[in-house]
């Protein structure tokens, strides 16, 4: 752990080297900042997007810090949100009848287990067989894409949907009710929360989570102990799994109303940076989300004034987590030096 | 630059002075302001506790670390000293400077040709010289007497030929200084006395030898002049001659310490069987030959033998994460508890692993989570799912103050402590339980005194209390001081009991190296 300052600092500094492109394209360095800024927060409505946009990157964020926690390297969680998704508009859209109060819930359900099975997979392969899990969770995202796809101009294709590749509305019973009126801000935020402390719980409270972080630190001494690291990592995979299909409930329940083939702009690679920033724990990966959000957020309302590609706000959030590693790197060296 | 060594009336020109290093890492002060001469033909001993800083010294002679202080002259050809650059090792091998660390840097699938000459050839030649090479690799030989095939891979070679291969990579880069990290800690008594000769010879031929340890015998009969550093500083440095190994120990540690002895005690029932147990080798694992041993209650059954020979694999069997290919193992006269680690330990087996670091102990968590790492499921220790981290806590800061554990706060990362803490840890978290059967993998190995004295002393306290102990351990000295019984493993073989009292140490070294006149069965290893 690098305390607080190494993800500040990383922050800044991968501003400080944005600011490069950002003025080889013509702007006011200075303003274009400003506008972010003002953008992400500087309303209550820009507040209200931003947090909106947190709430898939905290669930992602935890997918992905829980995971890495056991060294287990899910980089499938863009694959495991739309699985999330998927099952929620299969059981969110009348297809199953259940009694309305029982909806919610159902989908809430069937989208976290849709994306943990999802993780179950390669996390198996990885602890049986020693199958690079890298590999698998990347390449699994390309094959949910083509079969999410696939559902939306077979199965699940909105009739009314003139051919258009989008599912049919989510019920009314199965969406999730607004946090502000006339925003974006739904209740998907309260279980991006919720999510958070349960997992910030469930790593440092409980026996699971002790087994997770011996296991994840030093192998050979919690199998020495006598931790079921098959088990374990087992559990890691479905855990980290349902997070990120939590997400895919989320923006097709809470924002969207129905899923099609763009639901997410990335929010699950964007969680390994938030992970990342947070240092891989679980309350500060909120901060780490709602910073990221901020800058994609920020980014879309200084595109439109000064007419800078938001393609910037994708430059930021790799830059800081280049240096957000080597931040990690230049500590590591000072120690061992 | 020529005035007379300072210590001593040694008048050899000097090869290397090194004046004021220090080295700090934050408030630790690994070395602090040490003086050290060495002239040519002279063997020097450092003389020091793990973590007096005699590594860390060594590591800014050979440019891994960079003094923040002090400064390093080296002989050059025409006998003037000249400073050493610092931060290079490159530098340090120029300059004639060659090491021989502990664990051997050796590629065990090259042969000792290529691994000698390895980073001594020209990157862009076209080709090498080979035939050269050999030509001064064999009169290397020839006059050190450091005999080992050529043209075999390295894995291939015992512990005793590896390090002669590390001997020669330093000479044939034409060292002038040479030092020596342990050199002794791998071989049985025999082989080292051989690299005593060898040394002796290398020192008449002008070379100037550092050779560093913590063993005072050793010392003594090789070196002419004893440096001895306490925590980061040279506290003493004497002629051999004028001095003793009490005096020297003093010296080392500032406290007199007395290594505990075992008192007699019957021994009880059987605890441990093994019978005709078989472990194949292969796979990084060590073979075990039809192995038949008993350890009774109140009775430490020592296990002698150089590393490699099966220890690790019988450590393995008894600590559960390993199983025999064929015969049994009985606990207290039951069948041997199946299920892996958890459940022998709940069946009343302590486990002390080899590997402190890897096995024992996870790093990154902290004190007491390590002392609750065997214990952490008990249904006591729940309330709704989640842990009851107080009780942990509680419980971790009596055992922490019972055993002496010096971690500063239970909360620290274990990977703080030094060793002998974390083995202190280790043995609290073992012991806690009252073991019944105790199994103790290379218990000391890397300790200074005290933490051996408090490991031992907790050792025979657990015996006195009836437990049976299986020491396994490379040091002779500690089987003799805490085994009732000693046995040696050679190559997945078990040799036959020595009662304590009748041991005979040239006769374990003889069996250590294979060669037993009692027992037809040693042929079959020719």
């Amino acid at each position: 752990m690098l305390g607080i300052g190494a993800p500040i600092g990383a922050a800044i500094l991968a501003l400080a080297i944005c600011a490069i492109p950002l003025a080889l394209a013509g702007a006011d360095v200075g303003r274009a900042y400003q506008l972010m800024l003002t953008g992400s927060m500087g309303s209550r409505f820009a507040v209200t997007e931003t947090l909106s946009r947190a709430a898939p990157l905290i669930l992602t964020g935890l997918a992905a810090a829980i995971a890495f926690r056991a060294r287990l390297w899910n980089i499938g969680a863009e694959g495991q949100l739309y699985m999330g998704a998927l099952a929620a508009v299969a059981v969110g859209t009348g297809a199953v009848p259940v009694p309305s109060f029982l909806l919610l819930p159902l989908v809430l359900v069937a989208g976290a287990l849709a994306g943990g099975l999802w993780m179950l997979g390669p996390t198996w392969l990885r602890v049986k067989l020693g199958v690079d899990e890298v590999v698998t969770t990347l390449l699994l995202n390309f094959v949910v894409l083509l079969f999410v796809g696939m559902m939306l101009e077979g199965p699940l294709q909105d009739p009314m949907s003139l051919g258009w590749p989008q599912s049919a509305p989510m019920l009314a019973d199965a969406t999730l009710p607004k946090l502000v009126e006339r925003t974006r801000l739904h209740f998907g935020l309260v279980i991006a929360l919720a999510a958070a402390v349960v997992t910030w719980l469930v790593i440092q409270r409980t026996a699971f989570g002790f087994e997770l972080r011996a296991t994840g630190a030093n192998p050979e001494a919690a199998a020495f102990a006598g931790m079921p690291e098959t088990r374990v990592m087992l559990k890691v995979g479905l855990f980290s799994g349902a997070m990120a299909g939590l997400a895919g409930v989320g923006e097709v329940a809470g924002l969207k109303g129905y899923l099609t083939q763009d639901l997410s702009p990335g929010y699950g690679y964007a969680g390994i940076v938030v992970a990342t920033l947070a240092q891989l724990g679980p309350l500060a990966v909120i901060a780490a989300a709602v910073f990221v959000a901020g800058v994609f957020v920020g980014a879309d309302s200084m595109s439109r004034a000064i007419g800078v590609s938001s393609y910037i706000a994708n430059l930021i959030v790799a830059t800081a987590l280049l240096t957000m590693l080597l931040a990690g790197l230049v500590t590591r060296y000072r120690i061992s030096r | 630059m020529s005035e007379a060594p300072a210590a001593g009336p040694f008048v050899a020109p000097p090869l290397l002075r090194l004046r004021g290093i220090t080295k700090r890492f934050g408030d630790l002060v690994a070395n602090d302001g040490i003086d050290l001469d060495l002239a040519r033909g002279e063997i020097l001993a450092l003389l020091g506790e793990n973590g007096a800083g005699k590594t860390t010294l060594m590591s800014i002679l050979f440019g891994h670390y960079v003094a923040d202080a002090g400064a390093i002259e080296v002989a050059g050809d025409d006998g003037l000293l000249r400073p050493l650059p610092p931060a290079s090792s490159r530098a340090a091998l120029d300059a004639g400077i060659g090491m021989v660390h502990q664990h051997f840097t050796l590629a065990q699938n090259h042969s000792v040709l290529d691994n000698v000459t390895l980073g001594t050839e020209r990157l862009w030649a076209w080709r090498q010289d080979r035939a050269a090479a050999r030509a001064k690799l064999r009169r290397l030989i020839e006059t050190t007497g450091l005999d080992v095939p050529l043209e075999t891979s390295c894995g291939e070679l015992s512990i005793g030929e590896q390090q002669r291969v590390e001997l020669l990579k330093a000479l044939y880069r034409d060292a002038r200084v040479l030092i020596l990290d342990e050199p002794t800690a791998v071989l049985t008594p025999q082989q080292a006395e051989r690299l005593f000769v060898t040394l002796r010879g290398l020192a008449e031929n002008g070379l100037g030898i550092i050779f560093i340890s913590h063993k005072l015998d050793e010392v003594m009969a090789l070196c002419r002049r004893i440096a001895v550093l306490r925590h980061g500083r040279k506290v003493l440095e004497v002629e051999a001659a004028d001095t003793d190994e009490a005096r020297l120990a003093h010296a080392m540690v500032d406290r007199p310490v007395e290594l505990p002895k075992a008192q007699p005690r019957p021994r009880g029932e059987p605890v441990l069987d093994l019978d005709a147990v078989h472990v194949a080798a292969g796979h990084g694992i060590e073979g075990l030959d039809d192995l038949n041993l008993t350890v009774h209650a109140g009775e430490i059954l020592g296990i002698a033998g150089v590393s490699g020979n099966g220890q690790r694999s019988l450590a393995g069997l008894v600590a559960g994460t390993l199983q025999p290919a064929a015969g049994t193992m009985r606990l207290l006269g039951e069948p041997w508890p199946a299920g892996g680690p958890k459940v022998l330990v709940q069946a009343g087996v302590g486990r002390i692993p080899e590997d402190r670091h890897r096995q024992g102990v996870v790093g990154d968590m902290t004190v007491w989570e390590n002392l609750m790492l065997e214990g952490y499921d008990a249904p006591i220790c729940r309330r709704f799912g989640l842990l009851k981290l107080e009780h942990f806590r509680r419980k971790a800061a009596a055992l922490a103050e019972q055993f002496d554990i010096r971690c500063g706060d239970i909360g620290a990362p274990t990977r703080l402590l030094s060793g002998g803490n974390m083995q202190k840890l280790i043995l609290a978290r073992v012991l806690e339980r009252n073991p019944r059967l105790i199994l103790a993998a290379q218990p000391t190995r890397g300790l200074d005194i005290g933490a051996v004295a408090a490991v031992h002393q907790h050792l025979l306290d657990a015996r006195q209390r009836g437990a049976a102990i299986l020491l396994i351990s490379e040091d002779l000295d500690e089987l003799l001081a805490l085994g009732d019984r000693v046995r040696v493993l050679y190559r997945g073989r078990l040799g036959p009991s020595h009662r304590r009292a009748e041991i005979e140490l040239a006769r374990l070294g003889l069996e250590m190296a294979g060669q037993n006149p009692d027992l037809p069965t040693s042929a079959h290893a020719a």
